[in-house]
């Protein structure tokens, strides 16, 4: 799991590893409860495979997959 | 056709890409241009701009897809810059050349707008010491809007 933006500040580091599978609720209840107020946002997106989940409660992750949460984009 | 789309990770000088890029289209009409450089002032000290690799580059390219979709485009070239920058230095250069300038100036103006506030970037700036993540700013969304139509 890799964090972008300000979420890498809220979770104090870049990544983690979880076990495959792992859908929202468990993703949820593994990151630090900062991270987890901020993933309530709905501007909030996730990518798992390098691919948008058009829905984040939706994801369904397998083991090797690399699933990346990410904030509100500031522009380039 | 060409397109010339890429992330940087060190500073690069414009006036070289662009003067390559016009004589790569000379037989091109109209050829318009836009640098974004780190603004100084604020007391910024320097810029960061991180990314995630699975989606920028695609989305700059999908972005470069959309604008050929759009205006009859001869060449584009797209390039970013990514990690710190100091107040001054070039952050993005974009280029379109055309048969006629409208549509390389249009192409330019929609590329800037939408990656104002659709790319795949995240910015933060140091001001004394500290660092300071950029949010969103409506504006960029009412720029983005300009195209909808």
């Amino acid at each position: 799991m890799v964090f972008l933006g300000r979420l890498r500040d809220l979770a104090e580091r870049d990544e983690m590893a979880l076990p495959g599978p792992m859908d929202w609720q468990v993703l949820l209840q593994a990151v630090p409860s900062s991270v987890r107020d901020a993933l309530q946002d709905d501007r909030v997106r996730v990518a798992c495979g390098g691919n948008l989940v058009a829905d984040k409660s939706q994801l369904n992750a397998v083991d090797g997959d690399e699933v990346a949460l990410l904030p509100p984009v500031s522009g380039g | 056709m060409r397109l010339d789309i890429r992330l940087l990770d060190e500073p690069f000088a414009p006036d070289q890409a662009f003067g390559a890029f016009t004589v790569a289209f000379r037989e091109s009409g109209g050829i318009a241009s836009f640098v974004g450089h780190v603004r100084p002032g604020n007391g910024v000290t320097a810029l960061e701009l991180s990314h995630y690799e699975p989606l920028t580059l695609p989305g700059m390219e999908e972005l470069a897809r959309a604008a050929l979709a759009r205006w009859p485009l001869d060449g584009l070239l797209l390039w970013h810059r990514v990690g710190v920058m100091r107040p001054g230095e070039p952050i993005v250069l974009v280029a379109a050349a055309a048969k006629h300038r409208r549509a390389a100036i249009e192409a330019v103006d929609f590329v800037m707008d939408h990656l104002k506030s659709a790319a795949w970037f995240w910015k933060r700036e140091q001001r004394s010491g500290e660092w300071h993540w950029i949010e969103p700013r409506p504006e960029d969304h009412a720029d983005l809007a300009r195209w909808s139509t």
